[in-house]
């Protein structure tokens, strides 16, 4: 597959945005923090869970107490290496954690034990799909292990506040991209492709309800050209001022929060000013993002490597068996779903969204024709799961029905627009295909005798139809719905169809 | 009962072993002795004597069926540094209030679980910085030792001087003792005891109140060189919950004490003969090297070419890591909280109160230094300095066995001498924080009395883990020294 460097003529015009002083475009750079699907803290033994009672998922290294020492987490780090694999970065065989000190109630030992200049995991890129099904390639440019904080709660009393430090020690990866993003949709067609990536390796449970995927997002505006230079000379001068923007957690939020921020800053520069480099909150009820703290407020982390841990090392034959460990990547499924299947681009994106989706059709296309049961899987089941707000995990219609009603199209039993109501049998409960079709009596008719019959009745109650359709061979769809409804959607259409063509003559 | 508090610690076992006295005996002979002296020497903060006694109980219901450990029956000091369950436990900071740990030190569990009694939490700066025992919460310790014709009250040195103190007036048979630059061997020597500080990473630092994590390590202060060996011995070993721990078998030191050293290579730095040093310090330092000759020792002058350089180095890295170590003091969760109007406040409020003036200061210099556009000028610096003064080390080892050196600059002086030149003060570290930089291990042995009648000592430096070899050479020279002297007791 091709890979995109800089944009087409017409992808770039798609995304320029026109202002008083002429055309802009958008660049979106993302801070994603991922929590680490693992069932104890990165420093600490305690339990990480969702919906326990304040402070009870809390160790002696959580709350620092005196004396108290983090020990790492080895499953965080192979969740991190199986990450950066997935990412198709590089591995950084020796990595440290540093400190990033600030003062907050929800940070109990006053720091975050984070990682600075040295890194688990390197560069690595992220192959994205527009909506238009086009491909772009977003470069990452690291992922670090880091602590999250705890939480604060205000509403509890009208003087004080409480803290739940549940949270605090969890591991979290933050993953770092390059700003490789031109727009909303390419932002949030990038945030979407990785939680589907961290799915498959299971290193994040991508929920981002409970917070478990959060993003960061950095934009500015330029002038069209200005990005490429930036491409091609890896200088950030000839980008705008970035600014961060926090508090977006939902594809929602992100789409709004870029459109209003590259707004902001384009009218600020129209008007003769100058963009702060700043970080800002999106505020989800008024739609606007507004200033956190300038540059010159920025904290001064104090970042200094953590002397009660060792450097991390990670050894070769390591990094060999997480490798091997690794699953299908979505990249690879949907190239193989395209290859093996010979399906679309659209439909095998669609099949490889969710691993459980993508398992689902393979169980059911064993033995079938892949591309139907790709159609019914998408088309029909998913639609369906979706308006019931059910998950492909707890689908009425297990593979083994559709592989069953394909098998009952394929073979001639029954014709595309009867499948559809044996779907709907099937749906409500009321068995398998085959015992749908049989219980409603849904059989094709293929008997040519019975078609034949059905249709010389029809031709002899409309001579002028008879006649009129061998001058217009297209009034053949009139016959064909007289067939059908004559045998109650039963007959099979290509017989219909090669019978009625004989009989008139056309 | 001063038969009973006056002995090393080796003879109060054997005693033990043999039934010539029970653990509670002992252990209330140093009770008496503790509540005699210590409304005079602040060593201890909190006596903990039901506990004492209890524990003492235990350990001879043990020692009677010919069960027990190591230290079975053995009362000990302990530092207020180490946490010790549901015993108050302050680094003798005001900011810890009453906090009580619900776990105890890993140093202190296996002094436990060797069968120690503990009779006390002792004095000490807070958070262990200072070098005169004058910035504790709880007001300073008091050397038993006093200069010839003199009253003045005098410093036992520092941080550890609670330990050093309690140890020289026979208040308890040993004492923990931690050290990030000094802190165990500087009072040993003003007390006329034996200090070691272990190669980093062989005593866990789990529980132990973090002063300068890269530097910490915990050690003894003992009456003798054997009895360091055996201290040093139950404290010692791997600890999972230190990711610093080293993961190597503790050696059987006592056994290495009274070893010939014949063939020992000494190695000698002209560099510690620093400007303005008295001439009995020289002297003294001349006194060893003889000694260890006449033990068959080879005597070799070598180079540490950058120890000029450990001394700011050391008042660099240690408060950067202090700075960040005692964030964690913020009043929200536990210890002393002023309130305030808001989270800064209280912030505010908490520390302006609850820390001291010299943890203060070192908070402050740590800040600045690791600071955006200071870190590289001053922390980066410091460490690349700190693997040059390390590289001096391995230099020497390929041509010594161990480094001969004075451990103090001076004799103990008076109480409220240096505690308003922060600099004069720093300056006592100046032949101890080379080991710590270096992560090395060091021990103080008393070596002879100075013109003024105060002790003095001199301090052998290890090579990493060799601990066996520095214990044999500091048996030989508390040998040569038969130094027998001990403080008036005129209390």
């Amino acid at each position: 597959m091709r890979r995109r460097m800089t944009d087409t003529v017409a992808e770039r015009e798609s995304k320029q945005i026109q202002g008083r002083t002429g055309l802009w475009e958008i660049v979106i750079g993302l801070e994603v923090h991922a929590q680490v699907s693992s069932k104890s803290k990165l420093f600490s033994g305690a339990a990480v869970g969702f919906g326990a009672g304040p402070n009870e998922q809390v160790s002696l290294v959580d709350a620092a107490m005196p004396g108290m020492l983090p020990v790492l987490n080895r499953f965080c780090v192979e969740q991190a290496v199986r990450t950066g694999l997935g990412l198709k970065a590089q591995i950084n065989r020796k990595s440290r954690f540093a400190r990033k000190n600030y003062f907050y109630a929800d940070l109990p030992q006053g720091y975050q034990i984070s990682q600075f200049d040295e890194p688990i995991v390197g560069e690595g890129e992220v192959e994205v799909e527009r909506e238009d099904g086009s491909f772009f390639t977003v470069r990452i440019e690291r992922l670090h292990l880091e602590q999250d904080a705890g939480k604060l709660i205000h509403d509890l009393s009208p003087t004080e506040s409480f803290v739940d430090l549940n949270r605090a020690g969890t591991a979290l990866m933050e993953i770092v991209s390059r700003p490789d993003m031109r727009s909303a949709e390419e932002a949030t067609a990038y945030v979407q492709k990785l939680r589907t990536i961290l799915i498959y390796l299971g290193t994040c449970d991508g929920d981002m309800e409970k917070g478990n995927l959060r993003a960061d997002v950095n934009v500015s505006v330029c002038r069209p050209g200005d990005y490429e230079k930036y491409r091609e000379t890896g200088s950030f001068k000839h980008l705008g001022t970035r600014c961060e923007i926090k508090n977006v957690n939902s594809f929602r939020f992100m789409r709004a929060a870029v459109e209003y921020e590259a707004r902001r800053q384009i009218e600020i520069i129209e008007d003769g000013g100058k963009v702060l480099q700043e970080t800002r909150l999106f505020d989800p009820t008024k739609g606007e993002t507004r200033s956190m703290r300038s540059k010159e407020e920025a904290h001064d982390y104090r970042y200094f490597p953590d002397p009660d841990l060792l450097p991390l090392v990670v050894e070769d034959a390591w990094i060999e068996e997480i490798k091997k460990s690794l699953p299908e990547l979505p990249d690879d499924k949907r190239r193989r779903f395209m290859s093996q299947y010979g399906l679309s681009s659209y439909d095998a994106n669609v099949l490889i969204s969710e691993q459980a989706r993508a398992d689902f059709y393979e169980k059911a296309a064993v033995g079938r024709d892949a591309k139907l049961v790709a159609n019914w899987t998408t088309n029909e089941l998913l639609a369906r799961l979706t308006k019931d707000g059910h998950d492909i995990e707890d689908s009425p219609v297990p593979p083994e029905h559709i592989a069953e009603l394909v098998a009952l199209i394929e073979d001639g039993t029954i014709s595309s627009k009867i499948a559809k109501q044996v779907f709907d049998y099937v749906w409500a409960g009321e068995g398998s295909p085959k015992a749908v079709v049989e219980k409603h009596g849904l059989v094709q008719v293929t008997d040519t005798g019975a078609i034949e019959a059905a249709i010389d009745q029809i031709m002899a109650a409309n001579p002028d139809k008879v006649e009129a359709v061998k001058d217009k061979p297209q009034a053949l769809g009139w016959f064909v719905g007289q067939v059908m409804k004559a045998t109650g959607g039963k007959a099979n259409p290509a017989a219909v169809n090669d019978i009625l063509k004989a009989k008139l003559g056309v | 009962m001063s038969a009973l508090t006056n002995i090393t610690l080796k003879a109060a076992l054997d005693g033990l072993k043999s039934k010539a006295f029970t653990s509670e005996e002992l252990t209330r002979a140093h009770v008496e002795a503790i509540e005699k002296a210590n409304p005079h020497l602040n060593a201890y903060v909190l006596p903990t004597f039901e506990r004492a006694v209890e524990m003492a109980k235990a350990s001879d219901a043990k020692l009677a069926k010919g069960e027990g450990g190591d230290l079975e029956g053995a009362p000990l000091g302990i530092k207020d540094l180490f946490c010790t369950e549901g015993v108050r436990t302050t680094a003798c900071s005001n900011i810890l209030g009453e906090f009580t740990p619900t776990y105890e030190s890993t140093v202190t569990a296996n002094l436990w679980r060797d069968g120690a009694v503990m009779l006390g939490k002792l004095n000490m700066d807070e958070f262990a910085m200072g070098s005169s025992n004058e910035t504790s919460r709880f007001g300073p310790v008091v050397n038993p030792w006093k200069a010839k014709g003199s009253n003045a009250a005098l410093t036992p040195g520092g941080s550890s001087g609670g330990s050093a103190s309690a140890v020289a007036a026979d208040l308890c048979l040993g004492a923990t003792a931690s050290d990030t630059g000094g802190s165990i061997r500087q009072p040993a020597a003003f007390t006329g005891t034996v200090g070691i500080k272990p190669t980093y990473g062989r005593a866990s630092r789990w529980g132990i109140v973090a002063f300068a994590s890269s530097l910490d390590q915990a050690g003894p202060i003992a009456k003798s060189v054997e009895d360091a060996a055996i201290l040093l011995k139950s404290m010692c070993g791997h600890d999972a919950k230190d990711s610093t721990s080293l993961d190597v078998p503790t050696p059987d030191w006592p056994s290495f004490v009274g070893k010939s050293v014949k063939g020992l290579r000494i190695g000698v730095p002209k560099e510690y003969r620093v400007d303005g040093m008295p001439e009995e310090i020289e002297a003294l330092w001349r006194q060893g090297i003889a000694w260890l000759k006449d033990a068959g020792c080879e005597i070799v002058d070598i180079s540490l070419p950058h120890t000029k350089y450990a001394l700011p180095t050391y008042y660099i890295v240690a408060p950067a890591e202090a700075s960040s170590n005692l964030a964690r003091y913020d009043g929200v969760r536990y210890g002393k909280r002023a309130e305030g109007k808001n989270l800064i406040e209280l912030y505010e409020n908490t520390r302006a109160e609850g820390f001291g003036n010299e943890v203060k200061r070192r908070v402050l210099i740590g800040t600045y230094v690791l600071s955006a556009g200071y870190y590289d000028a001053y922390y980066v610096k410091a460490l690349k300095v700190r693997r040059r003064i390390a590289q001096d080390f391995d230099q020497a080892w390929t041509k010594v066995d161990a480094i001969l050196t004075p451990s103090t600059p001076s004799g103990a002086f008076a109480l409220g001498d240096k505690s308003a030149d922060p600099v004069a003060m720093y300056l006592n570290d100046i032949f101890t924080v080379t080991a710590n930089l270096a992560g090395l291990p060091g021990i103080s042995v008393p070596a002879g009395l100075g013109a003024d009648g105060l002790p003095l000592g001199l301090q052998l430096i290890g090579k990493p883990l060799d601990e066996s070899t520095i214990f044999s050479l500091a048996g030989a020279l508390e040998q040569a020294a038969a130094f027998k002297a001990k403080p008036e007791k005129w209390w």
